[in-house]
């Protein structure tokens, strides 16, 4: 092929708070040439569609919206002298490294030094939720229902329900009332919200129903909804008339490139799997934000991809450990949702801490278990909330090079 | 085409009603034949009905009934197919199938299967053991105990294909009428006087194509139908892209009397099927969904390909069969009034079409009747959108990536808003360039598109301020 050919240092995929990040620290480390490839018309991010605030606290010391954060980012990368590419699709990625792009000037291939992904996450839609019912228009995710609202000025319902209770969810509430929609209900399977209680005094303001222990059974309606039918706790059903819903949350990883190219996705995050470094089953790639662990905040994220680029610096010098004497950290209790990162590798430059993400599946309460059944075993006592995360402490001196696995269990009481 | 006037001439040769794929294909080989056709479609756009949802599977007939019409129109269906679908830039994916028997009893029945497909003159279908199977297909369940093997069970795209056969009508001179019922019809000595939502029209044959509505047009026009439909949904699971590896063969159980059972099956597209369900109903046109029919066709896909299972489902659908009380096709012709029905075309409509079209034409121009010489025949190209070929996102000017998970450029959905048989709704889009359809189900580009169909859609996608529901 004659594609075109782009040489640089560092690729980072993805142009959203992890991989902006990334990229000015990049060159605030020295390395030359960092390349940020956007698919969309600019980057930044899902910030560019969350027309309300908090953001910016971590990064600018002051509370922003999210499209003046990502225009922040964008400049300060800029000013930092980073290529940021938008248009530009990564289609595919092989050895090499090397990065399949599409611009709408046709094909180039990237052919970087090491590359970072960074590609984020995004709800799970009424198809995979497996939702009956029929399929008219009106049925969104916040995402979409955001990019229609803020950046389009566009009204997709009047009436929706909001399926979910994750932060998230309170965003799409945020977002229905500075478009003048307003919500019928907001319904949630568990029998308390996933987000902190004090965001429920949301819908109690905009005089929206909260519905907990409550199911979305039905969608109805031929080419728009006329309504939905719900299912209480009680297994009583009822039926709601409205014009929309809107499924939030339930975070997945944007992770084709990798399912579909050679890196290891963990079944368990949906991400790929990555050590303490953020470095991938092939150690040309790194991998940072919300794609290796759904979800957590912009900040959270701009600060990983800030670490993440010290990583990437050193390994360009050469300077990370060796990948092959990983230990695999194998989460063994279905209450663990996952464990972030998967692969600890003994190192003796750096800190006597390993930080270990675990997210839960349900609520609990108990003691986290880590050990190879063997020697010693690591146990924190921890709340389990569905969607929280709690840090797991792993002290490098509980790994050998020849350990080939630590499993983490969880016991309650 | 978005107007309800009628056509500047009422008069055809023959009038073909419904634009499934049945009728697409009978108004290009009738246009073909040098006949001045209309093809009138109740619905906004071509394929609203059970040609809406399939396997799309371009089967060879190996295991239609010996002798029936249906085996007939498939096995002619698929030569031709095979013959032109280069020429209108229609993709076939030849993914050979196998039929998996899991026990002795299915086991006992492979023979019979091959004896069938050989009768019907599909010679290549042969028995082969579990580890055969197991060559082509490394990821199946435990416990195969042997399988049939047919290599020419093909793929095709199921929307453009139709699609391509009205463009090539319409470029014969045929005429396409949406938003055009035909609801009453009379006889006059030589020709059909019909009215319709967009007036009167003067045919001298008219095709009865209407798919799920067969026996009611039927009854309508010429009296009690001698089949009756019996509406039978299936639902399907489709499967990531990332799943489109685990098997490039159609992997089909053994068949009972009365369905041909749940298929795992890949797509042009690059992703996996599972389905479809088997549901008879009253409904001809209820398409839902349910929970729990989807949970079983997601256990039965991961029986037989258990690594499916950490792969993330992207869609679900349904499609409706027009199916009768019989199992064979509702062909009817009446001679004195010029009248044919092609009733009934349950399951396997999309690869008989072309047979069934050609069957139509034998029928009312007799078996001598000429094709124009090939240098005469226009062949409209569709817009490759599988993954088979060259696609748009690969050329320079494709104006950019739109729908980021089918890869579909600003210039393929502006070119299917447009053109000659335009999209008028999202379904329509959708079908034309995939538009939402990948994993994301429109999360990162439904406002853009939004904005690019503005003033398109006959419904659209922000236009729901409509009176507030109470
Ligand atoms: C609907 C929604 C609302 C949210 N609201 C908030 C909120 O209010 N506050 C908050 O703190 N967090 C919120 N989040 C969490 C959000 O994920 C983080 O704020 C943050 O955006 C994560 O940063 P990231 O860089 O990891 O990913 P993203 O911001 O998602 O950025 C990923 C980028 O990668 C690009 N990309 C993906 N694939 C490719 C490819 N193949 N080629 C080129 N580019 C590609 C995408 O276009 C995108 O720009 C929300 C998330 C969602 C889904
Ligand atoms: C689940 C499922 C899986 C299948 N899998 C396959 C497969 O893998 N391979 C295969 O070959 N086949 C398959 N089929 C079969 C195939 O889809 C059907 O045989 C085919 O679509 C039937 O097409 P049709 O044109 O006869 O009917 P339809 O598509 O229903 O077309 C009839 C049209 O007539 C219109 N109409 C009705 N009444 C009127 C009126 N009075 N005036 C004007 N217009 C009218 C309707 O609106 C409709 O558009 C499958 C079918 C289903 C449901």
């Amino acid at each position: 092929m004659n594609d075109r050919v782009i040489r640089c240092d560092v690729a980072v995929v993805g142009g959203g708070p992890t991989g902006l990040g990334a990229a000015t620290h990049l060159k605030s480390l020295g390395v030359g040439y960092v390349a940020v490839l956007e698919r969309e018309v600019a980057a930044g991010g899902i910030p560019r569609h969350c027309g309300h605030p908090p953001f910016g606290m971590r990064e600018f010391r002051r509370i922003l919206t999210g499209p003046d954060y990502a225009a922040r980012l964008r400049a300060a990368a800029e000013a930092a002298g980073v290529d940021i590419r938008p248009h530009t699709t990564v289609t595919a990625i092989e050895r090499g490294p090397e990065l399949r792009v599409s611009t709408p000037d046709g094909l180039a291939r990237i052919m970087p030094r090491r590359v970072l992904l960074a590609t984020g996450v995004r709800e799970t839609p009424r198809s995979a939720r497996l939702v009956s019912g029929s399929r008219p228009m009106g049925v969104l995710t916040t995402g979409a229902l955001q990019s229609m609202v803020y950046l389009k000025s566009r009204t997709p319902f009047a009436r929706p329900v909001i399926v979910g209770t994750e932060l998230v969810s309170f965003s799409a509430l945020l977002t229905c009332r500075h478009a003048g929609i307003r919500p019928m209900a907001m319904v949630e399977e568990r029998s308390r919200p996933t987000a902190w209680r004090a965001a429920t005094l949301l819908p109690r303001l905009q005089g929206v129903r909260m519905l907990m222990d409550t199911e979305l059974a039905r969608i109805e309606g031929t080419d728009r909804i006329s309504g939905v039918v719900l299912r209480h706790g009680s297994g009583r059903e009822e039926r709601l008339a409205c014009d929309g819903v809107v499924f939030s949350g339930r975070f997945t990883s944007e992770s084709a490139l990798a399912r579909m190219g050679h890196i290891e996705v963990d079944p368990a995050s949906g991400g790929p799997v990555t050590d303490q470094f953020g470095r991938c089953s092939d150690p040309a790639y790194f991998a940072a934000g919300n794609m290796v662990h759904p979800a957590d905040s912009a900040g959270r994220c701009w600060q990983e991809g800030v670490a993440t680029a010290e990583q990437i610096a050193h390994s360009l010098d050469g300077g990370l450990p060796a990948p092959d004497t990983a230990t695999t950290v194998r989460p063994a209790d279905p209450l663990i949702r996952y464990a972030v990162p998967q692969r600890l590798v003994p190192d003796s430059r750096l800190k006597a801490e390993i930080p270990v993400r675990v997210r839960f599946a349900g609520e609990a309460r108990g003691t986290l278990l880590l050990g190879d059944g063997e020697s010693g075993v690591l146990s924190q006592h921890t709340r389990a909330l569905p969607e929280r995360q709690v840090i797991l402490r792993v002290p490098q001196r509980m790994l050998c090079p020849d350990m080939d696995t630590l499993s983490l269990g969880f016991r309650e009481g | 085409m978005n107007t309800n006037a009628p056509p500047q001439d009422p008069t055809c040769d023959v009038l073909v009603v419904g634009a499934g794929v049945v009728g697409c294909a009978v108004a290009r080989r009738l246009a073909l034949a040098g006949a001045r056709v209309i093809l009138a479609e109740r619905a906004e756009d071509i394929l609203e009905g059970a040609s809406k949802g399939n396997s799309a599977i371009l089967h060879t007939g190996f295991d239609a009934p010996p002798g029936s019409v249906e085996q007939a129109c498939i096995s002619e269906g698929y030569r031709e197919f095979r013959e032109i679908h280069e020429r209108l830039n229609l993709p076939l994916l030849e993914a050979g199938a196998l039929v998996l028997a899991w026990d002795n009893r299915q086991a006992e029945r492979l023979e019979d299967i091959v004896k069938r497909a050989h009768a019907n003159g599909v010679t290549d279908a042969g028995q082969i053991g579990a580890d055969e199977a197991a060559a082509l297909v490394p990821g199946l369940g435990p416990g195969l105990r042997s399988a049939v093997h047919v290599p020419g069970e093909s793929l095709v795209d199921p929307w453009s294909t139709p699609l391509a056969y009205l463009l090539q009508a319409r470029s014969h001179g045929a005429e396409f009428l949406n938003r055009c019922e035909v609801r009453e019809g009379h006889f006059e000595g030589d020709r059909w006087r019909l009215s319709t939502s967009r007036g009167e029209f003067r045919a001298r044959w008219l095709v009865n194509c209407a798919g799920l509505y067969g026996d009611l047009l039927h009854r309508r026009l010429i009296g009690e139908a001698p089949f009756r439909i019996r509406p039978r949904k299936g639902q399907f699971v489709v499967y990531d892209k990332s799943a489109g590896g685990m098997t490039g063969t159609i992997l089909l159980p053994v068949p009972s009397e009365t369905t041909k059972g749940i298929v795992v099956c890949p797509t042009v597209f690059g992703n996996l099927l599972v389905g479809p369900s088997s549901e008879e109903q009253d409904s001809r046109d209820n398409n839902e969904v349910d929970t729990a029919v989807l949970e079983m066709l997601k256990s039965v896909g991961e029986g037989v390909l258990p690594g499916l299972n950490s792969h993330g489902v992207t869609a679900v659908y349904a499609g409706i069969r027009p199916a009768s009380e019989s199992r064979d096709y509702q062909v009817h012709t009446d001679r004195e009034r010029q009248y044919l029905c092609l009733g009934g075309i349950r399951s396997t409509g999309l690869s008989a079409a072309l047979g069934i079209a050609r069957l139509a034409c034998r029928t009312i121009y007799g078996d001598g009747h000429g094709f124009p010489p090939p240098e005469d025949i226009r062949w409209p190209r569709v817009p490759q959108i599988s993954e088979a070929g060259e696609r748009d996102w690969m050329r320079p000017g494709n104006g950019g990536i739109v729908c980021h998970c089918e890869l579909v450029t600003r210039r393929e959905i502006e070119n299917a808003l447009s053109g000659p048989l335009p999209a008028c709704s999202l379904a329509g889009l959708k079908r034309r360039t995939r538009a939402t359809m990948g994993r994301c189900q429109g999360f990162y580009c439904s406002a853009e598109l939004s904005e690019i169909t503005a003033g398109f859609l006959e419904q659209p996608m922000d236009a729901a301020i409509r009176q507030p529901a109470p």
